[in-house]
């Protein structure tokens, strides 16, 4: 968690929203500092379009407080907040043109005509449509609306920007490209930005700082590198970055780590993760990323390690530095996802080849299965 | 490419009765009214071609001057219908969801099962001398004789908006709904209050609707015959009622044919000089 201090841009303390009975937002807190990318990830419906309309004014909390530069804005209406929102379906006005968009809030300022004219041209060359100021909405792709409901936001100079799953509409090529210029945009403009999305990748790649999110709670907050490496929580641990993924019951638990025995028969060691401590008898899940398990065709290269299986090759995935093995358990008959080297060792590698699977306990994360969770 | 004979024959089969509707319940009888209008009687039985009839409208005040008045009160009725139609249509169209929506925008066709003339009568055992809205306001002392409601330009006013209702609400009701809810928050978002994106984003938004809702509503008004003359009476001087008492009660067809073309003529001017004024165009409204 980050500790609670009165530098935040925006922060929220105890929200929590309530549709009826239902609760959409369960108390969450958090805390966004200047000029920070922050995201909150998580699957659709947890919860983050809520939150979002709640800072931006579109929406009341049940309870709990928001603040912006440490003023509570509770009572302040969305078009006096300092904040903006990029709507997820964009929301440009089509019966203005691209300049007028980006003129819209400047206006509503009351600042002056020259003004205006500036600032929207230097706007325009930001965003690199220098010479578009005069097209109708409809006349722009996809990328280049993106970019026009992003820049009228920005011109306005707010506090923050929210952005409701803004890639969510374009396509995949586009998409990529776009998380590369969204973070240019971010420090050309120098803004805080809140950046929400069920898209793991989006997340990790543009964030200073991410909130993992599920059924209206925060399971952890941290940077890319923490929730890919630290996760406090088995959601966080599958959701955030691909795992194998086994469920079974702890068969021994002590200092050195606990061994697990699942209902195929596997036996296997890991380190405990997560606050609830795990005792004999436990129901665990133990996740393991494809690119801890070494792959090897001899089986004394992993006879060393805590985890070995030995198994057939059932595919490859092939992409460039990211190509993956899909293995199957000889024993089990279970499937694992498996980092696959470019070194040329495994070049020849045909599909029904047999290899060997090893990695260490301290790869393999264990949590003790919901339900006991605090 | 062409299209093939058995294509072609389809295509006639298909437009044959619009065809038929068109030419023999628009044209024939618009071209024979035309002729009509375009002759005067000279003698028992002999007519020779002239404009006569046409000048006479514009040579007698009392037909131009009726024309004005029913054009200025369907323009005024027009507008009015348009101010009350819209807080309605929005409240509809936005505010509301599910199954109240569809129950409200079903009330507004409630009126329009009972027919025209039964629905005036109505108002006018509300509205006459010895009426409801009387009865009332002496029962409980608002006024202490018999207060008479009907036949002045206020009640035919409250009627023509009464009848226009609907054909505004309908077309306002589905633009309205078409407007994606986030183009009115971010009109908030970016700093506009309820006037500005009530002027900016709504209503732009909503311009087809209030076009084709103001002709219809425009067109219906102009051309109405029973509410205006059964609730103003005999001097409601309404146009309808002019060319009425010509080709009926005087018996002049020549007139009354001739006032029948200058109603189509200067109220399609009309809407055309409103439309220039409002910069709005007919093929964006109806497309
Ligand atoms: N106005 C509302 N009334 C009732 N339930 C709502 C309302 N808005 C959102 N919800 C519910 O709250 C949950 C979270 O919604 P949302 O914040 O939109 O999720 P996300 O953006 O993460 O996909 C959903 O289950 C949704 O059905
Ligand atoms: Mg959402």
């Amino acid at each position: 968690m980050l500790e609670t201090t009165d530098s935040f841009d925006l922060e929220c303390r105890s929200l929590v929203r309530r549709f009826g009975a239902f609760v959409a937002v369960d108390n969450v807190s958090f805390g966004v500092p200047q000029g920070d990318f922050f995201s909150i990830l998580g699957p659709s419906g947890c919860g983050k379009t809520t939150i979002l309309r709640m800072m931006a004014g579109f929406d009341q909390p049940t309870s709990g407080d928001i603040l912006i530069k440490g003023n509570s804005v509770l009572d302040v209406p969305p078009n006096k907040r300092p904040v903006n929102m990029v709507f997820q379906q964009l929301a440009l006005f089509p019966m203005m043109s691209v300049a007028e968009n980006i003129a819209y809030g400047l206006v509503r300022k009351g600042l002056g005509k020259s003004e205006i004219a500036d600032k929207v041209k230097s706007a325009l060359d930001r965003i690199g449509l220098p010479t578009s100021g005069d097209k109708s909405i409809k006349q722009l792709s996809g990328g280049q609306q993106q970019r026009v409901a992003i820049a009228r936001c920005l011109v306005l100079e707010p506090t923050a920007l929210l952005l409701d799953e803004p890639l969510g509409a374009l396509d995949l090529k586009l998409r990529e490209h776009m998380k590369v210029e969204l973070k240019k945009m971010q420090d050309q403009f120098a803004t805080t930005f809140v950046y929400i999305t069920h898209d793991q990748s989006e997340a990790l790649v543009m964030s200073n700082h991410v909130a993992v999110m599920n059924e209206g709670r925060f399971e952890q907050i941290g940077t890319p590198q923490d929730l890919y490496y630290h996760p406090d929580t088995a959601f966080v641990a599958g959701f955030v970055g691909d795992s194998n993924r086994w469920h079974g019951t702890v068969e021994r638990a002590d200092s050195s780590g606990v061994k697990v025995v699942t209902a195929d028969g596997v036996s296997l060691l890991a380190t405990p993760a997560g606050d609830a401590p795990l005792s004999k008898g436990g129901e665990v899940d133990i996740f393991v990323r494809p690119e801890s398990v070494v792959l090897s065709l001899e089986a004394e290269r992993v006879s060393g390690m805590d985890n070995r299986i030995s198994g057939e090759l059932i595919s490859i995935l092939f992409n460039g530095a990211n190509s993956r093995a899909l293995i199957r358990d000889s024993k089990t008959g279970g499937e694992l996802d498996v980092a696959l080297p470019q070194t040329g060792e495994f070049s020849t590698l045909a599909q029904g080849a047999e290899v060997h699977l090893g990695w260490g306990l301290a790869q393999a994360k264990a949590f003790a299965v919901n339900g006991e969770r605090p | 490419m062409t299209l093939g004979t058995s294509t072609r024959l389809g295509l006639f089969l298909l437009l044959a009765p619009i065809l038929v509707w068109l030419i023999a319940l628009l044209v024939l009888p618009h071209a024979d009214m035309f002729l009509v209008s375009m002759r005067e009687k000279v003698a028992p039985r002999t007519y020779e071609f002239s404009l006569a009839n046409y000048a006479e409208f514009f040579t007698e005040p009392l037909y131009w001057r009726t024309f004005a008045r029913t054009a200025i009160m369907s323009i005024a009725a027009t507008a009015m219908t348009l101010l009350i139609a819209f807080p309605v249509s929005y409240y509809i169209a936005k505010m509301l969801r599910g199954r109240l929506k569809s129950f409200l925008f079903l009330l507004c066709l409630v009126p329009f099962w009972v027919s025209e003339l039964v629905r005036t009568f109505g108002w006018m055992i509300l509205l006459r001398e010895s009426g409801v809205f009387s009865n009332v306001f002496q029962w409980v002392g608002l006024a202490d004789a018999p207060v008479e409601m009907l036949y002045n330009d206020a009640t035919i006013m409250v009627g023509l908006v009464y009848t226009s209702m609907l054909f505004m609400v309908v077309p306002l009701v589905t633009t309205l709904d078409s407007l994606d809810d986030a183009q009115v928050e971010a009109g908030y978002d970016l700093g506009g209050n309820a006037f500005t994106v009530l002027r900016e984003i709504i209503v732009p938004h909503a311009m087809p609707g209030i076009v084709s809702g103001c002709i219809v509503v425009f067109m219906l008004t102009l051309g109405n015959y029973l509410t205006p003359v059964l609730l103003g009476g005999k001097d409601s001087l309404w146009f309808t009622a002019q060319i009425y008492t010509q080709f009926i009660t005087r018996f002049n067809w020549e007139l009354g044919a001739a006032f029948g073309f200058l109603l189509l003529a200067l109220s399609s001017l009309i809407v055309w000089a409103g439309l220039k004024v409002t910069r709005q165009t007919l093929t964006e409204t109806m497309g």
